[in-house]
Protein backbone atom coordinates (compact mmCIF):
# COMPACT_ATOMS: atom_id res chain seq x y z
CA UNK A 1 0.00 0.00 0.00
CA UNK A 2 1.73 3.11 -1.24
CA UNK A 3 -0.47 5.54 1.08
CA UNK A 4 0.15 6.87 4.51
CA UNK A 5 -3.49 8.19 4.84
CA UNK A 6 -5.47 6.79 8.22
CA UNK A 7 -9.06 5.27 8.41
CA UNK A 8 -10.58 8.69 9.14
CA UNK A 9 -8.45 10.02 6.01
CA UNK A 10 -9.94 7.73 3.74
CA UNK A 11 -13.52 7.60 5.03
CA UNK A 12 -13.49 11.87 4.60
CA UNK A 13 -11.91 11.11 1.22
CA UNK A 14 -14.53 9.06 0.20
CA UNK A 15 -17.24 11.34 1.30
CA UNK A 16 -16.38 12.71 -2.37
CA UNK A 17 -17.97 10.19 -3.67
CA UNK A 18 -21.71 11.23 -4.86
CA UNK A 19 -24.96 9.35 -4.69
CA UNK A 20 -25.21 8.07 -8.61
CA UNK A 21 -29.00 8.69 -8.53
CA UNK A 22 -28.96 12.02 -6.47
CA UNK A 23 -25.68 13.94 -6.69
CA UNK A 24 -26.30 16.41 -4.46
CA UNK A 25 -25.79 14.06 -1.77
CA UNK A 26 -22.72 12.12 -0.61
CA UNK A 27 -22.44 8.76 0.38
CA UNK A 28 -21.90 9.68 3.75
CA UNK A 29 -24.84 12.34 4.34
CA UNK A 30 -27.27 9.54 2.23
CA UNK A 31 -25.70 6.91 5.33
CA UNK A 32 -25.29 4.40 3.02
CA UNK A 33 -20.73 4.32 4.36
CA UNK A 34 -20.59 2.71 7.14
CA UNK A 35 -17.27 1.83 8.17
CA UNK A 36 -13.80 1.76 6.47
CA UNK A 37 -11.44 -0.45 8.40
CA UNK A 38 -7.53 -0.66 7.60
CA UNK A 39 -5.83 -3.84 8.41
CA UNK A 40 -1.96 -5.16 6.86
CA UNK A 41 -2.82 -4.04 3.17
CA UNK A 42 -6.32 -4.51 3.62
CA UNK A 43 -8.67 -1.89 2.98
CA UNK A 44 -12.15 -2.73 4.07
CA UNK A 45 -15.07 -0.71 3.43
CA UNK A 46 -18.48 -1.26 4.89
CA UNK A 47 -21.76 -0.07 2.89
CA UNK A 48 -25.46 -0.65 3.74
CA UNK A 49 -28.22 -0.66 1.09
CA UNK A 50 -31.17 1.89 1.39
CA UNK A 51 -33.40 -0.83 -0.49
CA UNK A 52 -32.31 -4.52 -0.89
CA UNK A 53 -32.41 -4.53 -4.71
CA UNK A 54 -30.83 -1.19 -5.09
CA UNK A 55 -29.18 -1.00 -8.40
CA UNK A 56 -26.56 1.80 -7.29
CA UNK A 57 -24.98 -0.17 -4.84
CA UNK A 58 -22.66 -1.50 -7.83
CA UNK A 59 -21.71 1.75 -9.13
CA UNK A 60 -21.06 2.91 -5.29
CA UNK A 61 -18.78 0.00 -4.84
CA UNK A 62 -17.04 0.73 -8.04
CA UNK A 63 -16.55 3.89 -7.33
CA UNK A 64 -15.02 3.28 -4.10
CA UNK A 65 -12.75 1.13 -5.78
CA UNK A 66 -11.62 3.83 -8.16
CA UNK A 67 -11.14 6.59 -5.58
CA UNK A 68 -9.46 4.34 -3.45
CA UNK A 69 -7.19 3.42 -6.65
CA UNK A 70 -6.40 7.04 -7.16
CA UNK A 71 -4.78 7.52 -4.03
CA UNK A 72 -2.33 4.10 -4.12
CA UNK A 73 -4.57 1.79 -2.59
CA UNK A 74 -5.65 -1.03 -4.54
CA UNK A 75 -6.22 -3.86 -2.38
CA UNK A 76 -10.02 -3.24 -1.31
CA UNK A 77 -12.94 -5.36 -0.37
CA UNK A 78 -16.48 -3.74 -0.56
CA UNK A 79 -18.65 -5.35 2.40
CA UNK A 80 -22.63 -5.27 1.94
CA UNK A 81 -23.94 -4.85 5.45
CA UNK A 82 -28.00 -5.22 6.02
CA UNK A 83 -27.58 -5.04 9.40
CA UNK A 84 -28.97 -2.36 11.24
CA UNK A 85 -30.78 -1.96 8.50
CA UNK A 86 -31.00 1.56 7.00
CA UNK A 87 -33.19 4.07 7.38
CA UNK A 88 -33.83 8.02 6.29
CA UNK A 89 -33.46 8.79 10.06
CA UNK A 90 -29.71 8.98 8.89
CA UNK A 91 -30.04 11.08 6.11
CA UNK A 92 -28.76 14.60 8.01
CA UNK A 93 -30.83 17.52 8.28
CA UNK A 94 -28.04 19.46 5.91
CA UNK A 95 -28.17 16.84 2.98
CA UNK A 96 -32.46 17.19 3.44
CA UNK A 97 -31.88 20.76 3.22
CA UNK A 98 -29.99 19.63 -0.09
CA UNK A 99 -32.56 17.51 -1.36
CA UNK A 100 -35.47 20.23 -1.19
CA UNK A 101 -33.29 22.78 -3.11
CA UNK A 102 -32.82 20.11 -5.96
CA UNK A 103 -36.40 19.56 -6.05
CA UNK A 104 -36.85 16.27 -4.32
CA UNK A 105 -38.97 16.47 -0.72
CA UNK A 106 -37.12 15.23 2.00
CA UNK A 107 -38.74 12.35 4.08
CA UNK A 108 -40.39 14.24 7.06
CA UNK A 109 -40.97 11.72 9.81
CA UNK A 110 -39.23 9.12 11.83
CA UNK A 111 -38.44 5.88 9.93
CA UNK A 112 -42.24 4.38 8.46
CA UNK A 113 -44.80 5.26 9.32
CA UNK A 114 -47.99 3.09 10.32
CA UNK A 115 -49.83 5.25 8.07
CA UNK A 116 -48.34 3.24 5.26
CA UNK A 117 -50.72 0.30 6.31
CA UNK A 118 -53.90 2.28 6.47
CA UNK A 119 -53.11 3.62 3.06
CA UNK A 120 -53.22 7.07 3.79
CA UNK A 121 -50.59 9.40 2.30
CA UNK A 122 -49.33 12.40 4.16
CA UNK A 123 -49.28 16.63 3.42
CA UNK A 124 -46.05 17.16 2.09
CA UNK A 125 -44.56 20.64 1.04
CA UNK A 126 -43.64 20.95 -2.16
CA UNK A 127 -40.19 21.82 -2.74
CA UNK A 128 -40.71 24.33 -5.56
CA UNK A 129 -43.25 26.55 -4.21
CA UNK A 130 -43.53 25.70 -0.69
CA UNK A 131 -47.60 25.08 -0.63
CA UNK A 132 -48.91 22.16 1.35
CA UNK A 133 -51.43 21.50 -1.38
CA UNK A 134 -50.47 18.26 -3.12
CA UNK A 135 -51.12 15.04 -3.44
CA UNK A 136 -49.64 11.49 -4.30
CA UNK A 137 -49.94 10.63 -7.47
CA UNK A 138 -47.60 6.93 -6.77
CA UNK A 139 -45.98 5.47 -4.15
CA UNK A 140 -43.52 4.18 -6.26
CA UNK A 141 -41.34 6.80 -8.69
CA UNK A 142 -38.08 6.69 -10.62
CA UNK A 143 -36.02 4.90 -7.86
CA UNK A 144 -36.99 2.54 -4.76
CA UNK A 145 -36.21 5.65 -2.64
CA UNK A 146 -38.79 7.47 -4.22
CA UNK A 147 -42.50 8.58 -4.51
CA UNK A 148 -44.22 10.82 -7.23
CA UNK A 149 -45.65 13.61 -5.91
CA UNK A 150 -47.35 16.87 -7.73
CA UNK A 151 -48.11 20.19 -6.36
CA UNK A 152 -51.90 21.40 -6.60
CA UNK A 153 -50.59 25.15 -6.84
CA UNK A 154 -47.70 25.53 -8.93
CA UNK A 155 -49.10 22.34 -10.80
CA UNK A 156 -45.44 20.65 -10.88
CA UNK A 157 -45.05 17.18 -10.53
CA UNK A 158 -41.86 16.16 -7.65
CA UNK A 159 -40.25 13.26 -5.57
CA UNK A 160 -40.59 12.68 -2.52
CA UNK A 161 -38.39 10.49 -0.84
CA UNK A 162 -40.12 8.17 1.18
CA UNK A 163 -39.64 7.06 4.63
CA UNK A 164 -38.08 3.90 5.38
CA UNK B 1 -29.06 -28.16 10.75
CA UNK B 2 -26.76 -26.34 7.65
CA UNK B 3 -28.33 -29.00 4.97
CA UNK B 4 -31.75 -28.37 6.18
CA UNK B 5 -30.84 -24.29 6.68
CA UNK B 6 -29.63 -24.29 3.22
CA UNK B 7 -33.34 -25.73 2.18
CA UNK B 8 -35.15 -23.04 4.03
CA UNK B 9 -32.65 -20.73 2.62
CA UNK B 10 -34.03 -21.90 -1.26
CA UNK B 11 -37.41 -21.87 -0.41
CA UNK B 12 -37.56 -18.16 0.91
CA UNK B 13 -35.57 -17.20 -2.03
CA UNK B 14 -37.15 -18.69 -5.00
CA UNK B 15 -40.12 -17.59 -3.94
CA UNK B 16 -38.74 -13.74 -4.01
CA UNK B 17 -37.12 -14.44 -7.50
CA UNK B 18 -40.04 -15.91 -9.20
CA UNK B 19 -42.32 -13.39 -7.80
CA UNK B 20 -40.11 -11.03 -8.42
CA UNK B 21 -39.48 -12.45 -12.48
CA UNK B 22 -43.27 -12.30 -13.02
CA UNK B 23 -43.91 -8.52 -11.81
CA UNK B 24 -41.30 -7.30 -14.23
CA UNK B 25 -42.92 -9.15 -17.02
CA UNK B 26 -44.99 -6.11 -16.82
CA UNK B 27 -42.57 -4.16 -17.41
CA UNK B 28 -43.72 -1.79 -20.25
CA UNK B 29 -47.14 -3.29 -20.51
CA UNK B 30 -48.54 -1.85 -17.08
CA UNK B 31 -52.28 -0.50 -17.63
CA UNK B 32 -51.00 3.14 -16.47
CA UNK B 33 -47.51 4.73 -16.01
CA UNK B 34 -47.54 4.80 -12.70
CA UNK B 35 -48.51 1.26 -12.26
CA UNK B 36 -45.56 -0.16 -14.62
CA UNK B 37 -43.41 1.97 -12.45
CA UNK B 38 -44.77 0.52 -9.48
CA UNK B 39 -44.51 -3.58 -10.31
CA UNK B 40 -41.01 -2.80 -11.57
CA UNK B 41 -39.83 -1.22 -8.53
CA UNK B 42 -41.35 -3.84 -6.34
CA UNK B 43 -39.74 -6.48 -8.69
CA UNK B 44 -36.36 -4.78 -8.03
CA UNK B 45 -36.89 -4.91 -4.36
CA UNK B 46 -37.65 -9.23 -4.43
CA UNK B 47 -34.80 -9.72 -6.70
CA UNK B 48 -32.64 -7.61 -4.28
CA UNK B 49 -33.79 -9.83 -1.35
CA UNK B 50 -33.40 -13.13 -3.26
CA UNK B 51 -29.83 -11.79 -4.28
CA UNK B 52 -29.56 -11.55 -0.46
CA UNK B 53 -30.61 -14.56 0.65
CA UNK B 54 -29.21 -16.88 -2.24
CA UNK B 55 -25.63 -15.30 -1.77
CA UNK B 56 -25.47 -16.49 2.15
CA UNK B 57 -27.26 -19.92 1.00
CA UNK B 58 -24.26 -20.44 -1.33
CA UNK B 59 -21.92 -19.70 1.37
CA UNK B 60 -24.03 -22.01 4.29
CA UNK B 61 -23.71 -24.78 1.64
CA UNK B 62 -20.00 -24.66 1.38
CA UNK B 63 -19.64 -26.22 -1.92
CA UNK B 64 -18.38 -23.07 -4.38
CA UNK B 65 -21.64 -21.83 -5.78
CA UNK B 66 -22.49 -17.98 -5.97
CA UNK B 67 -25.85 -16.67 -6.04
CA UNK B 68 -25.58 -16.67 -10.00
CA UNK B 69 -25.46 -20.32 -10.06
CA UNK B 70 -28.31 -21.23 -8.16
CA UNK B 71 -30.51 -18.90 -9.68
CA UNK B 72 -30.25 -19.75 -13.44
CA UNK B 73 -28.28 -23.35 -13.15
CA UNK B 74 -30.98 -25.21 -11.17
CA UNK B 75 -34.11 -26.99 -12.92
CA UNK B 76 -37.52 -26.90 -12.37
CA UNK B 77 -38.02 -29.64 -9.40
CA UNK B 78 -34.75 -27.85 -7.48
CA UNK B 79 -36.73 -25.17 -7.07
CA UNK B 80 -38.32 -24.49 -3.97
CA UNK B 81 -40.49 -21.82 -4.61
CA UNK B 82 -44.53 -21.50 -3.63
CA UNK B 83 -46.90 -22.63 -6.04
CA UNK B 84 -48.98 -18.95 -6.10
CA UNK B 85 -45.39 -17.07 -7.27
CA UNK B 86 -44.69 -19.16 -10.63
CA UNK B 87 -48.67 -18.20 -11.35
CA UNK B 88 -49.04 -16.63 -14.36
CA UNK B 89 -50.15 -12.60 -14.46
CA UNK B 90 -52.97 -12.56 -16.44
CA UNK B 91 -55.10 -9.37 -16.29
CA UNK B 92 -54.38 -6.83 -13.80
CA UNK B 93 -56.74 -8.28 -11.35
CA UNK B 94 -54.93 -11.71 -11.64
CA UNK B 95 -51.58 -9.72 -10.59
CA UNK B 96 -52.96 -7.74 -7.67
CA UNK B 97 -54.79 -10.80 -6.42
CA UNK B 98 -52.02 -12.67 -6.61
CA UNK B 99 -49.73 -10.06 -5.26
CA UNK B 100 -51.78 -9.60 -2.61
CA UNK B 101 -52.33 -12.65 -0.89
CA UNK B 102 -48.42 -12.94 -0.96
CA UNK B 103 -47.47 -9.90 0.37
CA UNK B 104 -50.08 -10.39 3.30
CA UNK B 105 -48.12 -13.81 3.55
CA UNK B 106 -44.29 -12.07 3.73
CA UNK B 107 -45.48 -9.55 6.04
CA UNK B 108 -46.21 -11.52 8.47
CA UNK B 109 -43.56 -14.11 7.81
CA UNK B 110 -40.93 -11.09 7.84
CA UNK B 111 -41.93 -9.93 10.99
CA UNK B 112 -41.30 -13.56 12.46
CA UNK B 113 -38.15 -13.55 10.80
CA UNK B 114 -37.09 -10.21 12.28
CA UNK B 115 -36.15 -12.42 15.55
CA UNK B 116 -34.42 -15.50 13.68
CA UNK B 117 -32.03 -17.02 16.29
CA UNK B 118 -29.88 -16.98 12.67
CA UNK B 119 -28.30 -13.34 12.34
CA UNK B 120 -27.71 -13.05 8.60
CA UNK B 121 -31.67 -14.74 8.05
CA UNK B 122 -33.15 -11.70 10.65
CA UNK B 123 -31.02 -8.69 9.31
CA UNK B 124 -31.92 -9.79 6.02
CA UNK B 125 -35.94 -10.05 7.29
CA UNK B 126 -35.73 -6.50 9.08
CA UNK B 127 -34.50 -5.06 5.85
CA UNK B 128 -36.75 -6.39 3.40
CA UNK B 129 -39.80 -6.34 6.03
CA UNK B 130 -39.82 -2.61 5.35
CA UNK B 131 -40.07 -2.32 1.58
CA UNK B 132 -42.91 -5.07 1.89
CA UNK B 133 -44.87 -2.88 3.52
CA UNK B 134 -44.97 -0.50 1.16
CA UNK B 135 -45.94 -3.60 -1.59
CA UNK B 136 -48.69 -4.57 0.64
CA UNK B 137 -50.27 -0.97 1.04
CA UNK B 138 -50.08 -0.82 -2.80
CA UNK B 139 -52.01 -4.18 -2.86
CA UNK B 140 -54.20 -3.73 -0.52
CA UNK B 141 -55.45 -0.28 -2.31
CA UNK B 142 -55.82 -2.13 -5.45
CA UNK B 143 -58.08 -5.03 -4.11
CA UNK B 144 -60.27 -1.86 -2.13
CA UNK B 145 -60.59 -0.40 -5.79
CA UNK B 146 -60.84 -3.08 -8.06
CA UNK B 147 -63.40 -5.00 -5.68
CA UNK B 148 -65.42 -2.28 -5.20
CA UNK B 149 -64.89 -0.61 -8.46
CA UNK B 150 -67.12 -0.89 -11.57
CA UNK B 151 -69.48 -4.32 -12.25
CA UNK B 152 -66.37 -5.76 -14.76
CA UNK B 153 -63.84 -4.92 -12.11
CA UNK B 154 -65.49 -6.69 -9.27
CA UNK B 155 -66.17 -9.62 -10.75
CA UNK B 156 -62.39 -9.92 -12.30
CA UNK B 157 -60.63 -9.76 -9.53
CA UNK B 158 -63.56 -12.27 -7.52
CA UNK B 159 -62.78 -14.93 -10.77
CA UNK B 160 -58.71 -14.18 -10.33
CA UNK B 161 -59.30 -14.88 -5.82
CA UNK B 162 -61.41 -18.39 -6.96
CA UNK B 163 -58.79 -19.07 -9.36
CA UNK B 164 -55.71 -18.66 -6.91
CA UNK B 165 -56.95 -19.89 -3.83
CA UNK B 166 -56.16 -23.63 -4.43
CA UNK B 167 -52.44 -22.45 -4.24
CA UNK B 168 -52.99 -20.67 -0.55
CA UNK B 169 -52.95 -24.12 1.32
CA UNK B 170 -49.20 -24.63 0.14
CA UNK B 171 -48.10 -21.20 1.47
CA UNK B 172 -48.64 -22.96 5.18
CA UNK B 173 -47.14 -26.36 4.06
CA UNK B 174 -44.56 -27.40 6.49
CA UNK B 175 -42.08 -30.74 6.77
CA UNK B 176 -38.91 -32.02 8.38
CA UNK B 177 -37.16 -29.22 7.59
CA UNK B 178 -39.77 -26.82 9.22
CA UNK B 179 -39.83 -28.63 12.37
CA UNK B 180 -36.10 -28.91 12.98
CA UNK B 181 -35.75 -25.29 11.91
CA UNK B 182 -38.33 -24.17 14.39
CA UNK B 183 -36.86 -26.28 17.22
CA UNK B 184 -33.35 -24.21 16.80
CA UNK B 185 -35.07 -20.57 16.51
CA UNK B 186 -33.98 -20.35 12.94
CA UNK B 187 -37.50 -20.62 10.75
CA UNK B 188 -40.72 -19.41 11.01
CA UNK B 189 -43.66 -21.93 12.31
CA UNK B 190 -45.79 -20.92 9.58
CA UNK B 191 -49.28 -21.97 11.91
CA UNK B 192 -48.63 -19.26 14.07
CA UNK B 193 -48.84 -16.87 11.17
CA UNK B 194 -51.94 -18.59 9.11
CA UNK B 195 -54.36 -16.90 11.44
CA UNK B 196 -53.00 -14.08 10.92
CA UNK B 197 -52.57 -13.77 7.24
CA UNK B 198 -57.17 -15.57 7.31
CA UNK B 199 -57.37 -13.05 9.37
CA UNK B 200 -55.96 -9.71 7.76
CA UNK B 201 -57.19 -11.37 3.92
CA UNK B 202 -60.75 -11.76 4.64
CA UNK B 203 -61.02 -8.45 6.31
CA UNK B 204 -59.74 -6.84 3.27
CA UNK B 205 -61.52 -8.70 0.73
CA UNK B 206 -64.58 -8.46 2.93
CA UNK B 207 -64.24 -4.29 2.79
CA UNK B 208 -63.49 -4.76 -0.86
CA UNK B 209 -67.14 -6.15 -1.29
CA UNK B 210 -65.90 -9.75 -2.92
CA UNK B 211 -66.07 -13.18 -1.38
CA UNK B 212 -64.27 -15.44 0.59
CA UNK B 213 -63.44 -18.51 -2.11
CA UNK B 214 -65.15 -21.46 -1.38
CA UNK B 215 -63.36 -24.18 -3.88
CA UNK B 216 -62.75 -27.26 -1.29
CA UNK B 217 -59.63 -27.90 -3.66
CA UNK B 218 -55.83 -27.31 -2.41
CA UNK B 219 -52.82 -27.43 -3.94
CA UNK B 220 -49.34 -28.49 -2.79
CA UNK B 221 -46.13 -29.35 -3.88
CA UNK B 222 -43.11 -26.41 -3.88
CA UNK B 223 -41.47 -27.80 -0.73
CA UNK B 224 -40.50 -31.12 -3.14
CA UNK B 225 -40.24 -29.59 -6.27
CA UNK B 226 -43.23 -30.03 -7.78
CA UNK B 227 -44.44 -27.27 -9.32
CA UNK B 228 -47.41 -26.18 -12.02
CA UNK B 229 -46.98 -26.09 -15.68
CA UNK B 230 -46.12 -22.82 -15.65
CA UNK B 231 -42.74 -22.88 -13.67
CA UNK B 232 -40.73 -24.53 -16.84
CA UNK B 233 -41.42 -21.26 -19.37
CA UNK B 234 -40.64 -18.90 -16.91
CA UNK B 235 -37.02 -20.47 -16.13
CA UNK B 236 -36.59 -20.98 -19.40
CA UNK B 237 -37.09 -17.96 -20.33
CA UNK B 238 -35.36 -16.58 -17.24
CA UNK B 239 -32.33 -18.80 -17.60
CA UNK B 240 -31.66 -18.44 -20.88
CA UNK B 241 -28.74 -16.16 -21.92
CA UNK B 242 -26.74 -17.40 -18.45
CA UNK B 243 -26.92 -21.17 -20.18
CA UNK B 244 -26.50 -19.76 -23.49
CA UNK B 245 -23.49 -17.63 -23.28
CA UNK B 246 -21.72 -19.50 -19.76
CA UNK B 247 -19.78 -17.10 -18.03
CA UNK B 248 -20.88 -13.89 -19.64
CA UNK B 249 -19.70 -10.52 -18.60
CA UNK B 250 -21.42 -7.28 -19.42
Amino acid sequence: MNSTLNQEQIFKLLSEIPDPEIPVINIIELGILREVKLENDLCTVVITPTYTGCPAMKVIEDDIKIKLKEIGIENVKVELVYTPAWTTDWISDTAKEKLRAYGIAPPDYSSIDKAVLLGKARDLKCPLCGSKNTEMISQFGSTACKALYRCLDCKEPFDYFKCL
Amino acid sequence: MEQAKFEYLLRLADSSLIIGHRLSEWCGHGPVLEEDIALTNIALDFVGNATALYTYAAQVEGKGRTEDDLAYLRNEREYRNLLLTEQPNGDYAHTIARQFLYDVYTFFLYEELKNSKDETIAAIAAKSHKEITYHLRHTTGWIYRLGDGTAESHERLQNALNGLWPFTSDLFDMDGTDALLIKEGVAVDLNKIKEQWEKRVKEVITEATLQIPSTPFKQKGSRDGKHTEHLGFLLAEMQYVHRAYPGAKW
